[in-house]
């Protein structure tokens, strides 16, 4: 059902598109992709149903909203980043904003400075655990259902989408200038107005896209991949205007890191449906992020492992009864700390390999002064041959310098990142735990002290009692409700990026001996070619 | 049979390499069977075979240090008879200073190693202390076997001393004083060479010499820098075997702890490193010992070579300054006869010294092409061979992790 869906959305999307192209004037809004926008008003309907039966599996309570959401809403511009279920939810970003921002000149506050809710302390689980246990008995057969849909999403013509990012490009000036990368987008999706189309975007512009994703899906237990770190002495390097190999190589370091990012985010089957990553790719003008020097990589890492720290510190003693949950928690730990590792073993050969290369280059040189100063004419030839043949070869070390550090060590670094994204979810589970948790307390409270009213008689407060009982009732069931969302969702996510994360190094490591491969068949090509000349000496 | 010192001048004597000298002359054979290293010494066992009568037995064995081959190789350098030779180089001393240094920072308990690291890197460095071991082993004995298959040389009273007596030969190193002395004998050489060069009336008229003086000033300094710049290659390359230790260890423990999927790819990436790692090792050392030492020899070599010019050189002059003495003594009709006959002495000295040197150049010139011959042919067979070893290895790899897929 769902292929059949899709093959009519594409086979609709190309007439469309030509009648529009033809007939239509450009509407008042003054926005470039004016015929388009009617398109999609035509496309929405079937691109709704679509959704609908993509996302999580039909019996869920909550299909996803969030896309279906976003799509409704006319426009494409600027959207208001608080498409969010609960406000509440904003609390730990807005705490650990403040933060952050301490450390980036800019002190504003990032996103709407909730009042932090107080955290109470642990409540006996008693409460919940048997409710919890009903559910983790249901749990494992909507993960089942879940795995299935995985596997159509990856196997399905839904992911057909590529991205490149390429043509840095210096704009502006001394301290106010900044690199420009092209964005070209090639999918058949029909969500996009265009086959093929490219945008210029900057580094910040990343990080706010990011920052919008994040705010939107991480709490929920979205694992949001993290955008590239900042770099102050790269950038600032870049923007003197130093033309040397390390700025050259800052830049291309940078611009393959934007372009992993972008194809692991629209890789992910729900932040693909999100607006504001259709707008990156597509809207030629974005409005500047701004308030991103907190908001980079580096900058949610932080939020998310203080999240971390400051959940430790509650001292959650969280009964976990879903045993996956903390098998994973363990699993991700040791992964962690085992890529951290073979990261830094593999950045000391990239080092070292880089050595080899200069050290190899010098002695090139030297032999070919040698050979110069070489009076047998045939020695003086072969000593030349070898010359040239070391500088071959540290041509040769260099690229796979640039291999090790491109496949390899950079795969690991992506990884480590990521695993912290997962761990950030886990916490959030954690801390959605808590939440419900309190409110249970709060209930509690509420009842008790309604009963206490009641015996004393005091009607209008009686009322009043009876009303907050009736919210937070409400709490508690919203509360169970987003926990079980949120374990469900996380619980797919993983699977999902497990899955990933085995084609993904599976992948990186034939690569990364092909090119191994590559260096030692060249070395054999130069080698072969310079034994005649050795035995040529008389 | 004696054979005449003087060698007929212009005659060429074929290029051979040492060691096909050597297995043409059963007359003299020597060769250093073992070798043991002590705190801070090593004892060589010097071995001999000769058919010469000057030896007491046929077979010979004796127990030399570093200190004996240096006195051994000053006593030739210091030997007038022997001014128109090249001296074969002293070896260098053994040094596992630096070896021994790393060796003991391992053990000192660097707790970052696992200990599966740990016992690999203490193999890497005991390889590395028994590659040099068996390096300051082949010099000395290389240093041995030119001394023999040289004509003149191989029939000096010290030599035969420095291989028959069995006693300790008590060879004090070089006290502050000799030491001293030695340093600044170099510097007065070198002041003398320019005063010489300089010298008004001093013409190399022999185009030969002339030519050699060039190239072998040019030659010396290049191949000095080619054997530093080799040496950083060869430690380059160490290092880079050295980082597949932690690179190794870390994937197999990955893959002990991995998903199932991902549990082969690890473990056989990390077999792969380990064997990887061991190729590398063997790249470096071939190209210490094809590449480095051919270098640092020949820079040695280079420089004993220059020292015979050197020697001409100062011949030279004093055939120079006895013929101005002579016309000086004819002018003032004076004292003719002991100034005719010194010039004499000086003419003869220096054209025996000349004769000598040609030929010893061109021995030179022919030992050098040959010895690079070899270690160039053998350093393009061995590289060929671990690229083929790395290539078959890292392919069959890749045909493992496809299939698992």
């Amino acid at each position: 059902p769902v292929r059949h869906v899709t093959e009519r959305i594409w086979s609709a999307q190309p007439s469309t598109e030509g009648k529009m192209a033809a007939e239509r004037e450009p509407p008042p809004l003054g926005d470039a992709r004016q015929p388009e926008l009617e398109e999609l008003e035509d496309g929405e309907d079937l691109f709704t149903s679509t959704v609908s039966t993509l996302e999580s599996s039909p019996s869920s309570p909550e299909p996803a909203s969030l896309p279906a959401e976003d799509i409704s809403t006319n426009s494409n511009g600027p959207k208001p980043a608080e498409i969010i279920l609960d406000d509440d939810r904003e609390d730990l970003f807005a705490e650990a904003t403040e933060e952050v921002s301490l450390d980036s000149p800019e002190r504003e506050p990032i996103l709407s400075p909730d009042p932090t809710p107080a955290i109470t302390p642990v409540t006996p689980t008693t409460l919940v655990t048997p409710r919890m246990e009903s559910k983790s008995i249901t749990a494992p057969v909507i993960f089942d259902r879940s795995s299935e849909e995985i596997e159509e999403e990856a196997n399905g013509d839904v992911f057909d989408i590529e991205i490149n990012v390429s043509d840095p490009e210096k704009v502006g000036d001394g301290m106010n200038a900044y690199m420009a990368y092209r964005v070209t987008t090639k999918t058949s999706l029909s969500m996009f107005h265009k086959n093929e189309f490219s945008v210029k975007r900057r580094f910040s512009d990343f990080l706010g896209l990011h920052s919008k994703l994040a705010t939107k899906y991480l709490h929920v237990g979205y694992i949001v991949p993290p955008a590239p770190e900042k770099s102050i002495v790269g950038m600032t390097k870049v923007k003197v205007g130093k033309e040397d190999s390390s700025s050259t190589e800052f830049v291309e370091k940078r611009r393959a890191a934007l372009e992993r990012y972008l194809q692991r985010t629209v890789k992910h089957p729900t932040l693909l449906q999100d607006p504001d990553l259709r707008q990156f790719l597509e809207s030629s003008e974005l409005p500047r992020a701004v308030n991103t020097q907190a908001l980079s990589g580096a900058g949610i890492l932080r939020m998310v492992n203080k999240a971390a720290d400051a959940v430790n510190k509650m001292t959650i003693k969280m009964n976990e009864s879903d045993a996956w949950f903390e098998e994973k928690q363990q699993q991700f730990e040791n992964l962690d700390q085992q890529l951290r590792k073979l990261h830094a073993s593999v950045e000391a050969l990239v080092c070292h390999r880089k050595e080899l290369s200069a050290n190899t280059a010098a002695f090139a040189k030297s032999a070919a002064m040698l050979g110069n100063s070489e009076d047998h004419t045939a020695l003086s030839r072969a000593l030349s041959q070898l010359a040239e043949v070391e500088e071959k070869i540290d041509q040769l070390h260099q690229e796979q310098a640039f291999a090790d550090f491109y496949v390899f060590s950079e795969l690991l670094g992506d990884y480590i990142r990521l695993i912290a994204a997962v761990k950030g979810v886990l916490d959030h589970r954690m801390k959605c735990w808590q939440k419900w948790q309190d409110a249970q307390v709060t209930l509690q409270k509420k009842r008790e002290a309604e009963a206490k009213l009641q015996l004393a008689n005091k009607p209008d407060k009686l009322q009043q009692a009876k009303d907050e009982i009736k919210e937070w009732e409400t709490k508690v069931q919203q509360g169970e409700r987003d926990f079980e969302q949120i374990s469900k969702t996380i619980r797919k996510e993983v699977g999902r990026f497990e899955k990933e994360r085995v084609k993904d190094f599976k992948a990186v490591i034939i690569k990364y001996l092909e090119s191994l491969v590559q260096t030692q068949q060249q070395l054999i090509k130069y080698w072969e070619a310079f034994l005649p000349e050795a035995k040529a000496i008389s | 049979m004696e054979e005449p010192l003087e060698m007929p001048p212009g005659e060429e004597s074929k290029p051979c390499s040492l060691s096909e000298e050597l297995a043409t002359d059963p007359s003299l054979q020597v060769e250093i069977s073992d070798a043991v290293s002590e705190r801070d010494k090593v004892k060589f066992t010097v071995q001999t075979k000769s058919s010469l009568p000057h030896f007491t037995r046929p077979a010979l064995s004796v127990v030399r240090q570093h200190e004996d081959f240096v006195w051994l190789h000053d006593t030739f350098s210091e030997n007038d008879e022997y001014a128109g030779i090249i001296i074969p180089p002293a070896p260098p001393r053994p040094d596992f200073e630096a070896s021994r240094e790393k060796l003991q920072r391992l053990g000192e308990g660097n707790s970052t190693l696992t200990r599966e690291e740990f016992a690999k890197m203490k193999q890497e460095l005991e390889g590395e202390y028994l590659a040099i071991f068996k390096k300051t082993v082949a010099m000395h004995e290389v240093f041995l076997q030119r001394l023999a298959a040289h004509p003149v040389l191989r029939r000096d009273h010290n030599f035969y001393v420095f291989l028959e007596y069995d006693q300790d030969l008590s060879v004090r190193g070089k006290n502050r004083k000799e030491l001293l002395g030695g340093f600044f004998r170099n510097i007065v050489k070198s002041a003398d060479e320019a005063l010489i060069t300089g010298m008004s009336g001093l013409k190399e008229v022999d185009e030969f010499f002339e030519h050699e003086r060039t190239f072998l000033l040019e030659y010396h300094a290049r191949v000095r820098d080619t054997c530093l710049k080799a040496d950083r290659v060869m430690r380059s390359h160490k290092s880079l075997a050295e980082d597949y230790i932690p690179i190794s260890v870390a994937l197999g423990s990955l893959g002990t702890q991995e998903v199932r999927q991902l549990q082969t790819s690890f473990l056989k990436l990390a077999e792969l490193f380990e064997r990887l790692r061991k190729l590398e090792g063997r790249v470096a050392s071939d190209e210490d010992l094809k590449l480095s030492d051919l270098l640092k020899y020949y820079m040695r070599d280079s420089q004993a070579a220059k020292d015979l010019l050197y020697r001409r050189l100062r011949a030279l002059a004093d055939y120079e300054n006895a013929n101005k003495a002579l016309d000086r003594a004819r002018m003032r009709n004076k004292e003719v006869k002991p100034a005719e006959a010194h010039q004499q002495l000086c003419c003869q000295h220096f054209e025996q010294l000349s004769a000598s040197a040609k030929q010893e150049l061109t021995d030179f010139k022919s030992r050098r092409i040959s010895a690079f011959r070899k270690n160039l042919i053998e350093l393009a067979e061995l590289e060929l061979k671990h690229a083929k070893a790395s290539s078959l290895l890292l392919r069959n790899t890749l045909i493992v992790l496809k299939g698992d897929a």
